[in-house]
């Protein structure tokens, strides 16, 4: 397996020095988001978001299954990502490395497992049919914090998906093409968003947010946080790195709770923009 | 949604008879196993894990290895016995996958991996039993398998669990109450207090997560006594043993080896 090349030492200490001073290479500060653009195709669920150079591509679709004996009034959604060696070299395809292994998890406690989506409203007959979302989601390309990106373009493609309106009368189902009836869109609970700090080294430096590349390699250890603009914590990740004082934890939580009403001004401007150019016929 | 099972009853009881920060039992074993360099069998109630550590040896793979420290190599098998529903998990699943990365990232700054070059630490993680608090059990046994192998280590890395049951925050949850409740698990350097792991999985107020966080820190360090008297004990009769085989070497006047010695009392 080809290990990454590491930044060459005068790199590495510019870097360093510079964040030492609170600078970043890319003129942010270091509490400072790269603002996500979000561009939506023609499709309902079609998102790309680009935060950066970083770039995803999330698209849902959904179609009519039997649900599964276990749990026979809840809708099914899967998550499908995988980082392909497009995105960067340094990914592989095949065994899957730790870093998609923590990204897919990621991907699925944010958008899955936080409940999102109300499960229950996709059910159509109880046992019968469910509405089975499909999120398949695209990595670009790599210039650091992919984890955030996807989960955003995850979220957003959700938001702006609509499944076709369904209609019951006893036990036939018409599905109604969008061309005849007005889609609906999802029932959502919240919309958690993720924020990943970068920590480094040195323990006076200060952490920051949205790390580049450059960064995230030189960095000893990242904070994610997933969460909504209601102040509800979904996920918190730190796995290993260098360790935190429990005030330093509490910090960034507040930190991200800001972060996380900003970006949800934003995401909802963009769907009303989005929402205003589409023509919808109602007969 | 409502539960079957009360999590904690009008007397601040929990469906195992435990008060709010009551912890479980805890059983720590350091005994040898086979040939493991050092392993430890943890137990938190019903939830067992055994970890087994060999090494610093050399790596199978010299590719993997650094020039500058050793490699930690994870792998975690769980029985499928250990849940009520008996499940076979290839080792493949992600949910495996991500455990023993968390396992290695957590222990990655603390063991002293600058020590041995080029070598590499094999931990493998068995998971016995299951009844809630499985990161928190397997922290607690990988760190003290690597204290019995000598490793060197910066600090005992403690875990623990901690939900919150409306507003009330409780400590190490079992399944039943993992199911139901909001739940984090922390991991801390009790020396320096600081944290080196912090996972939640379930949607929380944030409020409510710097108290069950505080409450967490605070159980680690209980954790870290019991750890601390169990590894003192086990050093202690090892020490006694090597003395008494010393002793009666040097009163029979006979060479006798040192191991044989200590296998016989007296």
């Amino acid at each position: 397996m080809p290990r990454p090349p590491s930044p060459s030492i005068p790199e590495k200490e510019f870097t360093y020095g510079a964040l030492k001073q609170g600078l970043r290479l890319d003129g942010r500060l270091p509490l400072e988001l790269r603002t996500p653009t979000l561009s939506f195709g023609p499709d309902l669920g079609w998102v790309e978001c680009a935060m950066g150079k970083t770039r995803v591509l999330a698209q849902v679709d959904g179609k009519m299954v039997k649900p599964t004996p276990e749990r026979p009034l809840e809708g099914i959604i899967t998550i499908n990502s995988e980082i392909s060696p497009m995105a960067s070299s340094e990914y592989e395809p095949g065994r899957p490395s730790d870093e998609e292994v923590t990204m897919t998890r990621m991907l699925d406690k944010v958008l899955r497992r936080s409940d999102a989506v109300d499960k229950e409203s996709l059910c159509v007959q109880a046992g019968q049919r469910v509405w089975h979302l499909r999120l398949t989601i695209h990595c670009l390309a790599d210039a650091g914090n992919l984890l955030d990106c996807a989960c955003l373009a995850g979220i957003v493609a959700l938001k702006h998906y609509r499944r076709p309106e369904v209609e019951v009368v006893g036990d036939e189902v018409t599905i109604h093409h969008p061309s005849e009836r007005a889609p609906v869109s999802l029932s959502l609970h919240h919309t958690p968003y993720c924020f990943t700090f970068a920590y480094f080294p040195d323990t006076s430096t200060q952490a920051v947010l949205d790390p580049s590349l450059l960064e995230q390699r030189l960095s000893a250890g990242v904070l994610s946080i997933a969460l909504n603009a209601q102040r509800e914590l979904c996920v918190v990740q730190k796995a290993g790195g260098v360790p935190l004082a429990p005030d330093e934890v509490l910090r960034i939580v507040d930190i991200a709770v800001q972060k996380a009403k900003e970006l949800n001004t934003l995401v909802e401007r963009r769907l009303q923009e989005d929402w205003a150019t589409r023509h919808v016929e109602v007969r | 949604m409502g539960s079957r099972v009360e999590i904690l009853n009008d007397d601040g009881y929990r469906s195992d008879g435990r008060r709010q920060f009551e912890l479980r039992d805890i059983t720590m074993d350091l005994s040898q196993r086979g040939t493991a360099d050092g392993s430890a069998m943890i137990t938190h109630g019903l939830t067992q894990v055994l970890v087994s550590v060999f090494g610093p040896r050399e790596a199978k793979m010299r590719s993997q290895t650094f020039h500058d420290r050793a490699v930690l190599n994870v792998e975690v098998n769980i029985a499928p016995f250990s849940t009520g529903e008996r499940r076979k998990r290839n080792r493949g699943d992600k949910r495996i996958l991500e455990f023993a990365s968390a396992i290695k990232s957590t222990f990655e700054p603390v063991v002293q991996t600058n020590l041995y070059p080029r070598s590499q630490i094999d931990i493998y993680v068995h998971v016995l039993q299951q009844d809630g608090g499985l990161l928190q059990a397997g922290i607690n046994a990988t760190t003290l398998a690597l204290v019995s192998a000598g490793i060197p280590l910066l600090d005992l890395v403690c875990a623990v669990t901690g939900g919150v049951h409306s507003t009330s925050p409780m400590l190490d949850l079992t399944t039943l109450e993992e199911n139901d409740i909001p739940h984090l698990t922390v991991a801390i350097m009790p020396k320096t207090g600081k944290i080196t792991l912090v996972t939640m999985e379930t949607r929380l107020h944030a409020d409510r997560f710097a108290d069950i966080f505080k409450l967490a820190c605070e159980a680690g360090q209980v954790i870290h006594k019991e750890m601390k008297r169990t590894v003192r004990a086990r050093t202690r009769r090892l020490v006694d043993a090597m003395d008494l085989g010393i002793r009666s070497s040097a009163g029979t006047g006979e060479n006798v080896d040192k191991d044989v010695a200590m296998n016989e009392p007296e």
